[in-house]
């Protein structure tokens, strides 16, 4: 036991190391033969993991929503909700934030903080633009008493589409988060492993708003 | 200010939960005393409770299932005491407590023993079997601990402060809806499955990167042991299935607190699509907690067995069939549903076919075993025991999925004693395998043999005598969680169920005793060279206990077996291998955050239980503000320099090379 207590007794041997991808210093790069990958690469794969079991969960949602559309307990449906006018200024915000979130990470990627920072503000105002419509919808139903306890079908709905408009609100604390912990840190390995992991997260918000999109407003309006 | 909470909600007037609660408190405070008294908190706090080691993660998973299987199994004897009390009579546990006791039951044998155990087994062998220094992202590693364990400490909140639930340890609708169940019983089986269920998807996601991505050179996917293959498994199944739980729970919870219509009688609430997406996580659940067992078994048949072992590649298919398979049973769960005879049909026929690649799996044990120089220490009578129960209640498991003798059997105690003979026979059995298999790697020293054994048969003689009675009185129509009958043919069979339960706590004493005997005499228990059981895996090629890094220089792989075509190269040279150059190694920094975010999350758990909202918004700023000091680190990691690690490698080495000089003195 006592060699492993002195190898445990972490702390005494402790040095900044991030001048150089810390990760290759746990397996040196001499022993990389087989299967030893970068951690830029590991934790981009852990992360698609990580997305893919949140996709999982929307597709329940999606199944649930599926079940109920057509349990509206007399109440309203789709049909004479949805305002695809709006809806589509949404969309457009969601996907021209993707394409911001793109430019952000090529900014991060180059050290060049003008277009880093521009990048991730112009997706932060857009994804708020994006949640203020989508929060006016919400309130526009519910004043009209078409509210999550109306009916099975709008408990879907509103489950669905406001797990994803969640979603994007965590995105947005995640987006101030990472803009200022690149202020205050710069462009370290391990904070450009963050802003690959925030843009990975806000594109599939994005796919998922594809499938919401095509599946509840324009097959619900044309319906 | 409280939110629902009043002095009402603790049950002064039941004594057995009071008494209960009492006796943990003063044990609590007792241990937390001893510990101060000593001054152990800082080592405690310092190396266990803030360690990003995945051996240590490990250890302490083990140890909050063991603690949480005391909790679990004193309600088996409550029911099976009742039951055995309450023909013609109420027995001495009223119904609203004796459903509280049959859920709990359920829910914490599942989700904090269970599970807890074969994660707690998985974090600890897998990364040493693959050859590397720990899991893909050990501070995730450590908050996925504490989560489950602050889903656990919220299920044995409830047992003082208000109610658990009494709907099962699935909660139904609508009986689990907040018409029918308005207390805050269900809320805390939610929010504590919530809490624990982002613990255990985190985990899916660190395994299945670490199994996929990070091996020792050499170790490519058809070299890797079984176990890391059936740990791969499972965390594909937690990362695909354990969402759809939380989906589901969030729906039913949306229904609670706010009005939603998804399972309700009224507004167009589908009950059924309930019991759809519970069981499509419900049914994988099960495939998740037997995969890792089979796991153990193949290392421990093999290893004891002296052979390698037979039919790997068809054991990686079976476990990869298995894995796919799992998704397309659900709904056997629920044949009586309706859903028409095509239906059943299809589904009845899966579930047959799942069988097949276990058969294939059954097969490869018992031809591992053939010809082999076995070993009967305590791993492997636990693998003999499982392979023949678990086969029993793997045939009547077939036979419920025989859609026509599913509508006689459906939840009758038949059913009851079927998932108990898989899950006690195959998963508890080969958690216990790997806690005796894989003890001496952990601690340096092996568990009392003798001790082990007697635990061994109480238990596996308890199981039969226990649960072949109840297969009989569902024959003949007992309905399961009965809290008085009086039927007099069933009285008989269940007095022997009770006798039975009372042999398995004979066990469980046995195995408490076996931990104390071997703790105090570890000096004659001592595993010397890290190899006790002449191992095949590369976790038997670290010291006893692994130093931090597990490995001084990465092991090279160049097949299966990897540790035993080292020991084979060193017997033939008569010397071991040249030693290496050793260089500083770079390991994690231990980190708070785990503990502390699990801090907050059971504030939060708690106070969303009870309606307490500014609490909740405080503490989930908490948990916020805590990931938040986490990602502004600067250091995160810390350097072992390279004569530590000679240190500790020398020692390593001279050990097994005297045990190579052993080994050529007696041939």
């Amino acid at each position: 036991m006592s060699a492993f207590e002195a190898a445990a007794g972490r702390g005494n041997f402790d040095r900044i190391g991030h001048d150089r991808e810390s990760w290759d210093r746990r397996y040196p790069p001499q022993e990389a033969v087989g299967g030893l990958l970068s951690k830029r690469i590991i934790v981009g794969y852990g992360f698609w993991i990580f997305l893919l079991s949140d996709i999982i969960m929307f597709s329940a949602f999606f199944a649930t929503y599926a079940v109920l559309v057509g349990a509206t307990a007399g109440g309203p449906s789709g049909r004479e909700l949805f305002n695809l006018h709006n809806v589509g200024i949404e969309t457009a915000c969601l996907l021209l934030s993707s394409f911001t979130c793109g430019l952000a990470s090529i900014g991060a990627r180059m050290n060049r903080g003008s277009l880093f920072y521009g990048a991730m503000a112009a997706t932060c105002i857009l994804g708020a633009a994006f949640l203020f419509i989508e929060v006016h919808e919400f309130v526009g139903m519910v004043a009209q008493g078409a509210g999550p306890t109306r009916s099975a079908f709008l408990s879907a709905f509103f489950a669905l589409v406001g797990c994803h408009g969640l979603h994007v609100t965590a995105g947005l604390l995640w987006l101030l988060t990472m803009m200022a912990q690149v202020f205050a840190k710069g462009y370290r390995a391990d904070i450009l492993r963050r802003v690959l992991c925030f843009g990975l997260f806000w594109h599939t918000l994005d796919i998922i708003w594809v499938a919401i999109f095509t599946v509840v407003y324009l097959m619900g309006a044309g319906q | 200010m409280l939110g629902k909470l009043t002095w009402a909600a603790i049950p002064f007037d039941q004594p057995i939960p009071l008494f209960a609660a009492a006796l943990v408190g003063v044990v609590i405070i007792g241990v937390l005393a001893w510990i101060t008294f000593k001054g152990w908190l800082p080592y405690l706090w310092q190396e266990w409770i803030t360690s990003v080691d995945h051996k240590r993660i490990g250890i302490m998973y083990i140890l909050l299932a063991m603690v949480m299987l005391l909790r679990g199994f004193s309600d088996a004897i409550m029911m099976r005491s009742q039951q055995a009390l309450a023909f013609h009579s109420d027995g001495y546990l009223p119904p609203e407590h004796y459903d509280q006791i049959f859920s709990a039951h359920g829910t914490l044998m599942i989700f904090f023993v269970a599970m807890p155990f074969v994660i707690g087994l998985m974090n600890f062998v897998m990364p040493l079997q693959l050859g590397v220094r720990d899991v893909a992202f050990p501070t995730l590693n450590s908050v996925s601990l504490w989560l489950t364990a602050t889903g656990a400490l919220l299920v044995n909140i409830s047992l003082v402060v208000g109610e658990f639930a009494r709907t099962g340890w699935l909660p139904f609708p609508p009986l689990s809806e907040i018409t029918y169940s308005p207390g805050v019983g269900v809320d805390y089986y939610l929010w504590s499955l919530q809490i624990s269920g982002v613990g255990t998807v985190l985990t899916g996601v660190n395994f299945v990167t670490t199994v996929l991505k990070i091996h020792a050179p050499g170790m490519t996917y058809m070299r890797m042991p079984i176990f890391c293959w059936t740990t791969l498994a499972a965390n594909l199944m937690i990362v695909a299935a354990f969402p759809i739980l939380t989906a589901t729970l969030a729906m039913l919870l949306l229904d609670r607190y706010l009005g939603f219509h998804f399972f309700t009688n009224d507004g167009g609430g589908n009950v059924m699509m309930f019991m759809n997406l519970i069981w499509a996580w419900g049914h994988p659940e099960v495939y998740i907690l037997i995969l890792p067992a089979f796991g153990v078994f193949s290392e421990v048949v093999s290893t004891l067995s002296g052979k390698p072992l037979f039919g790997y590649r068809s054991m990686v298919m079976a476990t990869m069939a298995i894995c796919i398979l799992s998704f397309t049973v659900w709904l056997h769960h629920f044949f009586t549903m309706g859903a028409g005879a095509d239906v059943n049909a299809i589904f009845g026929i899966t579930s047959a076919i799942i069988a097949v690649p276990t058969g294939v799996k059954v097969f490869n044990w018992l031809f591992t075993m053939y010809g082999g120089r076995i070993v009967y220490s305590t791993p492997i009578l636990w693998s003999i025991g499982f392979m023949v129960t678990f086969v029993i209640g793997g045939v009547t498991g077939v036979l419920l999925a025989v859609p026509p003798a599913d509508f006689v059997l459906h939840e009758s105690l038949f059913q009851v004693a079927h998932f108990h003979n898989v899950i006690i026979g195959g998963v508890l059995f080969g958690a216990f395998a790997g806690y005796t298999f894989w003890f001496p790697k952990a601690f340096g020293f092996r568990l009392h043999e003798g001790l082990g054994k007697a635990a061994f048969w109480c238990w596996i003689i308890g199981f039969y005598v226990a649960f072949m009675p109840l297969y009989v009185v569902g024959l003949m129509g007992m309905t399961r969680r009965m809290q008085h009958y009086d039927v007099a043919a069933w009285r008989p069979w269940l007095l022997i169920a009770a006798g039975g339960a009372a042999i398995i706590l004979a066990g469980i004493i046995l195995q408490v005793a076996q931990l104390a005997v071997s703790i105090r005499r570890r000096e004659e228990l001592r595993d010397l060279t890290g190899d006790p059981w002449n191992g095949r895996s590369l976790e038997w090629a670290t010291p006893s206990p692994p130093p931090a890094f597990n490995f001084a220089v990465l092991p090279r792989v160049e097949g299966r077996d990897a540790y035993w075509a080292i020991k084979q190269r060193a017997r033939q040279q008569g010397k071991l291998s040249e030693a290496p150059g050793y260089t500083d190694i770079e390991m994690p920094r231990n980190s708070p955050t785990g503990f502390i975010c699990a801090f907050f999350a059971t504030f939060m758990g708690f106070a969303l239980v009870w309606h307490i909202w500014w609490l909740v918004a405080l503490a989930a700023f908490g948990a916020y503000a805590t990931f938040v000091v986490f990602a502004w680190r600067d250091r995160v990691e810390y350097i072992i320099p390279a004569d530590v690690v000679a240190r500790i490698d020398r020692a390593n080495r001279s050990a097994r090379s005297e045990a190579l000089a052993h080994m050529e003195a007696t041939p």
